[in-house]
């Protein structure tokens, strides 16, 4: 199963190629394409952050982090830290 | 349902007779599982509306026919079988052994019908684990707003269990889901996903090992092991031994597997659940979310609601109290009165003090509850999380962590209780451990007494009060230190687990006043049955040691001061006042203080303050109480007469005592020291070990000590 790049999250490398939901402007929307930490994956994968899924940055904690992501159709909103929202990455 | 179950019938009464039922409830966190619990047992208990609320696994009796009773075990919310937080791993050893006493009889699986696809997850996971299941489908009355159409017949053939759609807030569907309850269950015929071939020599070794009924279960045998209570050291070694040699790759396989289950629950899905959206419109909850996590209102609101936190606690709290120290005086004043003997002075001054310093403690924390779980219930506390944690991260903390410190300023007792709901292990400890340092309000009394004494009742730069000044330095100093030793506790602590901050916005609700009342009332329960037997047990020693002393010295030195009342024209009262302080200078309590004065001199201690600390080591608060008897002012003086006195009180050489150096340092003492036998009691219970309590004591105490001797030096 070819779901997550093996590779350690590198955070500024890969950010002009390919963009994660921590560079979402606010409400805009992206379809996930791949969580890159292995361990983190298998949290968000429960809490429904599935690849294929929509996810819409619906706001951002007043300092800039936690952001809250909206998922899906379904409409609920998930809080996460920006550092574990850079493992969801988006389709282009 | 096949025909065992007919043949069985006749067996299941006779087993009934034996013992009920037994239910598992559980579900996803704000699954509305709680409330189903509540719905079923009618012992209406806490609704969490936080994810992670039920931490300790709660049971209740539900009569499901007039014949027929079940037990029911409420399970802590959690999003699958695989535990990432430690209150979700009581779900796990209660369901891998199927020896276990508590092991149910088939479980409840609360789902929401607007989340079908991530609550289905953990629905299937405990399918294949052979567990017989019931499906409560909740939320039924929201998803058919939201036009959401579920097809239920196709979708109970797909799953292969019993399917009962209500509304678990109004109840509508509990008596459907008692029928069902009712009757005996198989395991569900079908199965969503199973352990791939590559999987089955490992998962089969461990299977028939261990005699386990399921290839699923042994898979989890694999993948957990290391935290699986029930398993023998040489177990867990002989699972690790098969997991290295099958090569097996925990991470990969679990995350294989959601994956693999969520494809087929989408085909489930697709097949069973047609969506007609009539309206997008945006959620209210998210719009209320525009006001109170706005970057400068959000703030603001939170601060607001703070400030009447502190007034509720402060000010509200009062009366009661007064109401409760008063009470507790005249019962114990009526005692001395009508009844004489050693055993009434225990009574009194031993016990009934006691238990007073415990009562006095009830509305503070009824409140402080009350507040707190209207916070909770509407779902706004985790919008507080949201708001809080990057501003706390940089300490060790998280954002959950803001709320067991800011009820720390009221009393740590229900604070270092309300970390529960931080899930990592580091992030909890560090904020069980540093909460104590928050200024309680114990401390205000001290506080109270020894500003006034040095700090003149002056305006400062014109609109501050110099003594509200001392005050809030008091309190900053305080929260200065929780949050650099905060700091530091993160650099020495390993973490155990990883931190994750993820979670589920909760949406906005009206609390349900039946809840909050009920836990106010848990909590001041618990409160006053585990901490108040340590109170009552310390504060009865005091009273011994503080009233009987080595051999006959207290009867010499009591005839000494009867001897010189008559030259120093001592009325009775004057006399009796003397005599209980000379008393108390030759008790076992004042020997101790004695002996304590060396240590503390360099503090500018004398014995007098030694016993005060000794005292107060229980609880912080006994010392105004300890000072007024020492320095001999009757218990019913206010405190301006206390005051008097101890301005008055001279040093060797005829200066007075309390110097600004003393009191400051005495002050600065408080603020760290950790004297308060309830939240050393509520730490051990909440971390299940003695080293953590033992661990604050030393650190609190060593930084009180280091504190007030530097204090003190430089002043002196």
């Amino acid at each position: 199963m070819a779901l997550f790049r093996r590779s350690a999250p590198k955070p500024t490398a890969a950010a002009g190629s390919r963009r994660s939901a921590q560079d979402l402007r606010l409400g805009e929307t992206g379809t996930i394409c791949c969580l890159e930490d292995p361990e983190m994956a298998l949290k968000l994968l429960e809490m429904g952050c599935i690849p294929g899924v929509q996810v819409r940055l619906s706001g951002r904690a007043p300092l800039g982090d936690p952001l809250m992501l909206v998922l899906g159709d379904q409409e609920y909103t998930l809080s996460v830290r920006a550092s574990e929202a850079a493992t969801i990455m988006l389709k282009d | 349902m096949s025909n065992p179950a007919e043949v069985a019938d006749g067996q299941v009464a006779a087993t009934a007779a034996a013992r009920p039922v037994r239910i598992a409830l559980i579900g996803n966190p704000n699954s509305g599982k709680t409330s189903l619990f509540n719905q079923l047992t009618g012992l209406n208990q806490k609704v969490g509306n936080f994810p992670g609320v039920t931490v300790d696994r709660k049971t209740g009796v539900s009569q499901l026919t007039a014949t027929q009773r079940a037990e029911i075990i409420d399970l802590p919310g959690t999003y699958s079988l695989y535990p990432k937080s430690l209150d979700e791993k009581v779900i796990t050893d209660l369901l891998y052994d199927k020896g276990a006493d508590n092991y149910p009889d088939f479980v409840v699986v609360t789902v929401d019908a607007n989340n079908l696809r991530r609550s289905l997850l953990l629905f299937t996971q405990l399918g294949d684990l052979g567990l017989p299941a019931v499906l409560a489908l909740n939320m039924m009355d929201v998803a058919e707003r939201h036009g959401v159409n579920i097809d239920l017949q196709a979708l109970e053939q797909e799953l292969g269990v019993p399917i009962i759609p209500m509304n678990a807030r109004k109840g509508i569907g509990v008596a459907a889901l008692k029928i069902v309850m009712a009757q005996r269950l198989d395991a569900p015929p079908v199965r969503c996903w199973e352990p791939t071939e590559e999987l089955l020599p490992l998962v089969r070794q461990i299977r028939y090992y261990f005699n386990l009924h399921n290839d699923y279960l042994a898979l989890h045998y694999a993948q957990q092991f290391r935290q699986i209570g029930f398993l023998s050291a040489d177990e867990k070694a002989h699972i690790q031994e098969l997991t290295q040699k099958y090569g097996f790759d925990a991470t990969a396989q679990q995350a294989a597997e959601t994956i693999a289950r969520y494809a087929r629950i989408n085909e489930i899905l697709l097949e069973t659940v047609t969506v007609t959206r009539t309206e997008i419109r945006e959620p209210v909850s998210n719009r209320i979310d525009k006001v109170l996590t706005h970057r400068v209102g959000g703030y603001l609101i939170f601060l607001g609601i703070l400030f009447l936190l502190f007034q509720a606690i402060f000010a509200w709290a009062q009366y009661p109290m007064d109401w409760i120290d008063q009470g507790i005086s005249a019962l114990s004043a009526t005692i001395q009165e009508n009844f004489h003997g050693p055993l009434v002075r225990l009574l009194t001054e031993g016990v009934l003090a006691g238990l007073g310093g415990v009562l006095i403690f009830i509305p503070q924390i009824a409140l402080l509850f009350g507040f707190l779980a209207v916070l909770e219930e509407t779902g706004y506390m985790a919008r507080v999380t949201f708001l809080m944690d990057k501003l706390m991260r940089p300490f060790g903390l998280s954002g959950k962590s803001v709320v067991p410190l800011i009820s720390g300023l009221a009393c740590a007792v229900p604070a270092i209780m309300g970390a529960r709901t931080i899930e990592s292990w580091k992030d909890r400890m560090i904020t069980i451990f540093v909460t104590p340092l928050m200024s309680c309000s114990a401390r205000i009394p001290v506080y109270t007494v020894l500003v006034a004494l040095v700090v003149p009742d002056q305006a400062a730069w014109g609109i501050f009060n110099l003594r509200g000044v001392a005050l809030m330095g008091l309190y900053l100093l305080g929260l200065f230190s929780a949050l650099t030793s905060a700091w530091v506790l993160k650099t020495v602590l390993k973490a155990r687990e990883r931190s994750y901050f993820i979670m589920e916005f909760p949406v906005y609700q009206w609390p349900r006043w039946k809840n909050v009342g009920l836990t106010i009332y848990q909590k001041v329960q618990a409160f006053v049955l585990q901490a108040g037997r340590v109170i009552v047990a310390i504060s009865v020693l005091l009273w011994v040691l503080a009233s009987y002393g080595p051999g006959n010295r207290q009867e010499t030195a009591e005839a000494q001061v009867r001897q010189e009342a008559p030259t120093q024209k001592w009325d009775e009262a004057e006399t009796s006042r003397r005599v209980a302080s000379a008393r108390l200078e030759n008790s076992y309590a004042g020997s101790f203080g004695r002996a304590l004065e060396p240590a503390i001199r360099p503090l500018g201690y004398d014995w007098k303050i030694g016993i005060a600390l000794l005292t107060s080591f229980a609880a912080r608060e006994v010392f105004v109480g300890t000072i007024s008897t020492i320095y001999s002012v009757g218990q019913d003086a206010d405190m301006g007469t206390l005051q008097e006195k101890l301005s008055a009180e001279r040093d060797a050489s005829g200066q007075p005592f309390f110097t600004p150096a003393r009191a400051f340092s005495l002050l600065v003492f408080y603020v760290f020291a950790m004297q308060c036998m309830s939240t050393l009691a509520v730490t051990y219970r909440e971390t299940k070990s003695w080293r953590w309590p033992l661990a604050q004591l030393l650190y609190m105490t060593g930084l009180a000590y280091a504190a007030a001797f530097i204090v003190y030096q430089i002043l002196k």
